[in-house]
């Protein structure tokens, strides 16, 4: 008793006794227009219909400029300039091509830091972030691709691979420029041409992408970013001189999107929802693997496909692990994205944070034990503290949905048969996490897990050369590494 | 006025500096009108045994740079060639070489920096493999450096021929000490510059004017070196050199046949070529099953 006492006195009071400057990131070196409007076959144009929407600072919700909104027209003429655009371009050499990707990549790398700032605006995600993950790995990507596009003869031999044609991509929110650099890299190293639209409350760095890339000298047509919301979705999917569908987002987009093009020889790959687990075994090092579930579920606010948003402790180190993760939550930043400090940013908008509100209610009525950070959070924007809930159980709803916020599950298991049960009695298949000291452990794990990414002893790790993508409702295919290349070829 | 233009001393380049050779002899290098260009450095075996040890304490620093780093730094190698075109044109042309020749041999070199460029992260994916052994073990084989390369470059290429050496070789994590064109050495040197201003770590490749016959020799026999790459046809030095190279088991690759402005010059072989191949075994747990049921 005495010492449980002792540690309770030595804790510290961030509060008090942790204080921190504030150390914004500048954005003055950031130009941005009142309006932007569509890319279609190297200059911007304006749309059909004449409409805009407007795009909000989800820390402050400011407006930051308007955006144009695409309809069916608009997007026939992408295909059209995307489709012209082929004929010289698959027939270039991959040398050539390779090329144009690589100053695409270097563009990027030479305007990093104004690319990280627009995204942190846009999308709310912390600075920190932004600068040293998204924008850095979305560079990379082009790079790595770009060494691929004279080489494919290599990848995949005696198949004489060639590229598919006009390829239609859909991103999501949560990764807009990262997201967008996994599709487009890809795609252009393999000899397709492409029509992308962003997701609608992030598409400010994909435009920024479009000046770059007619910065660039790429040809016109080559891309033709799109944007607007679901309807223009829906239109670049069911157009009939498209030859692939690439998506990433919803679980329930996916299958929609899967039906829509079931008359047609369109190709398709989904990377779509997650649920993961995150195991820790009683032997893992416990300080670093509270880390990795603090990175699993609290990077980029919880939204990322891939979070680890089931954690499952072994039983006989539930209490200290337990603990020890409220303790870190404690200290964990939540604010101003643009701050350097912070570690969890803006909700990306008032409809997700609505959702994460909602999941958080089911979660209390269906008797799950809520633990939050008592951390203050801004009184403007939409903010989410980052929660727990312990004692939940596998038929929550809370366990089984994908909430994509700063909310974690908490179960505890006492057999590693019982935890690979339950781990993998989901729809889902994204990915997963092992905190264990064994290694033979670990791949017994990957042998088990119905998951696409195992991280062991680490988590939400991106590499280029990596694939990355899900088993069951999580989606299709792979994108990343030479796997990553497959779906944009046919072999 | 007429101006007198200032003529470059040419050095070799051991370690990321810039020396004559120890030995401080020299050979003179003449145009077509035999008249003096360049008095280039004679290297001896002593500045080839100093390019080694450069070599050999750069190795652990290269080999364990990321892949996308090297990546990124041939690339710039490229970028810095790219910059100085015009340069090495010039150079090629006193050397003999025609205008048009010239000018395909330097962007050729270009191309082939950025092709290997992109292979730094690539070959691995290509060159390893997981092995379903029959036991319950995870076994992976991937391919490591060999180390320190020795390289008898070309003797009928300035530049080409030199690039066409050294990339797959560092692509691949080594660290090389290179024997230049005897007869067009000047590319060689003025390259070292380039490789000076890309971000290479120091030692990572080290360039040597000289003499095959006086040094193949000491390139084959140094018991510091892994690895040999020759580029020339001379029956004699190749016997040697094999022979040689059985002192400490070293790996000869003899590219007597390469043409160097092929597209057959350049692939993921010549990476291969310096590589070991390592494989791991390690245990997998057998406990719980699920794989039927989801």
């Amino acid at each position: 008793m005495s010492k449980k006492k002792e540690i309770t006195k030595a804790k510290l009071d961030f509060k008090t006794d942790w204080a921190y400057a504030s150390a914004p990131e500048d954005s003055g070196h950031i130009s941005l227009k009142k309006q932007y409007d569509l890319f279609i076959n190297g200059e911007f144009v304006k749309p059909n219909s004449k409409k805009y929407f407007a795009t909000y600072n989800p820390a402050t919700d400011q407006k930051i400029a308007e955006v144009a909104e695409a309809d069916e027209k608009d997007v026939d003429k992408a295909v059209k300039a995307a489709r012209k655009a082929f004929e010289k371009w698959s027939k270039l050499s991959g040398k050539e091509r390779g090329k144009y990707i690589f100053r695409i990549a270097r563009l990027m790398q030479e305007r990093a830091r104004e690319f990280a700032v627009i995204e942190t605006m846009d999308g709310g995600k912390s600075i920190r972030e932004s600068r040293d993950i998204d924008v850095p790995l979305a560079a990379n990507h082009f790079f790595y691709n770009a060494g691929w596009a004279d080489k494919l003869e290599y990848a995949f031999p005696n198949r004489n691979p060639k590229p598919l044609g006009v390829v239609g991509q859909i991103i999501p929110w949560n990764f807009p420029l990262l997201m967008a650099a996994w599709k487009i890299a890809p795609a252009l190293a393999a000899g397709n041409t492409v029509v992308l639209k962003p997701a609608e409350t992030t598409s400010l760095t994909a435009l920024k992408l479009a000046e770059l890339i007619r910065d660039s000298g790429l040809p016109n047509g080559v891309v033709n970013i799109v944007t607007g919301a679901g309807k223009t979705g829906a239109a670049i999917v069911n157009h009939p001189d498209i030859n692939k569908i690439a998506f990433t987002g919803s679980t329930d987009v996916g299958k929609l999107i899967q039906r829509s093009i079931s008359g047609t020889n369109k190709k398709l790959t989904l990377e779509l929802g997650g649920k993961a687990a995150n195991i820790i075994f009683a032997d893992a090092a416990i300080d670093q693997a509270v880390e990795g579930v603090v990175n699993g579920i609290f990077f980029n606010q919880g939204h990322v496909c891939c979070a680890g948003s089931r954690l499952f402790v072994q039983e006989s180190v539930a209490d200290i692990v337990i603990r020890k993760l409220k303790d870190r939550m404690e200290t964990l930043i939540v604010g101003d994205p643009m701050d350097k400090n912070t570690d969890i940013g803006a909700i990306n908008s008032k409809e997700q944070l609505l959702k994460i509100n909602e999941y958080i209610k089911i979660g209390k009525n269906e008797g799950a034990e809520i633990y939050q950070s008592s951390c203050a959070i801004p009184s403007k924007g939409n903010f989410c503290r980052p929660t727990l809930f312990l004692n939940a159980s596998q038929s929550h709803r809370i366990v089984q949905e994908e909430i994509f916020g700063p909310v974690l599950t908490v179960q505890t298991f006492r057999t590693i048969e019982e935890v690979i049960e339950k781990a993998n009695n989901i729809p889902y298949g994204l990915s997963a996490g092992v905190w264990t000291d064994k290694g033979s452990k670990i791949f017994n794990l990957t042998n088990k897990l119905r998951a696409g990414v195992v991280w062991a002893n680490t988590y939400n790790k991106f590499d280029p050369a990596s694939p990355f993508g899900g088993y069951k409702e999580s989606g299709f295919g792979r994108e990343g590494g030479l796997h990553g290349l497959m779906p944009y070829l046919n072999l | 006025m007429s101006r007198l233009e200032i003529q470059k001393t040419y050095k070799i380049f051991i370690g990321g500096q810039f020396p004559r050779t120890e030995s401080g002899r020299y050979y003179p290098l003449k145009n077509k009108k035999n008249e003096v260009i360049a008095n280039m450095c004679l290297s001896s075996r002593k500045d080839f045994r100093n390019a080694v040890v450069a070599a050999r304490s750069a190795f652990g620093g290269w080999s364990e740079k990321s892949a996308f780093n090297r990546s990124q730094i041939l690339y710039r190698i490229a970028e810095m060639l790219e910059g100085r075109k015009e340069q090495f044109i010039a150079e090629l042309l006193l050397q003999g070489i025609s205008a048009a020749a010239a000018k395909e041999e330097v962007t050729l070199s270009i191309d082939r920096l950025v092709y290997y460029a992109g292979w730094c992260d690539k070959y691995q994916a290509l060159f390893s493999s997981v092995n379903p052994v029959a036991s319950s073990h995870f076994n992976f084989s991937v391919p490591e450096p060999t180390g320190v390369v020795a390289i008898i470059s070309s003797e009928e290429s300035s530049l080409l021929g030199l690039v066409t050496s050294i990339a797959p070789v560092i692509a691949g994590g080594n660290t090389c000490v290179v024997l230049a064109s005897e007869s067009k050495p000047l590319c060689a040197i003025t390259f070292s510059e380039v490789l000076n201003t890309s971000d290479l770590s120091a030692g990572v490749v080290n360039i040597l004017t000289g003499n095959s016959a006086e040094l193949h020799s000491h390139f084959s026999s140094h018991m510091d070196v892994n690895s040999l790459l020759y580029y020339r046809k001379n029956k004699n030095e190749i016997k040697t050199i094999k022979e040689n190279a059985a002192l400490n088991v070293k790996r000869v690759h003899i590219y007597d046949k390469i043409i160097l402005n092929s597209e057959k010059a350049q692939s993921p072989y010549f990476i291969f070529d310096n590589q070991e191949i390592k494989t791991t075994w390690h245990p997998v747990e057998n406990i719980g099953s699920s794989k039927g049921g989801y």
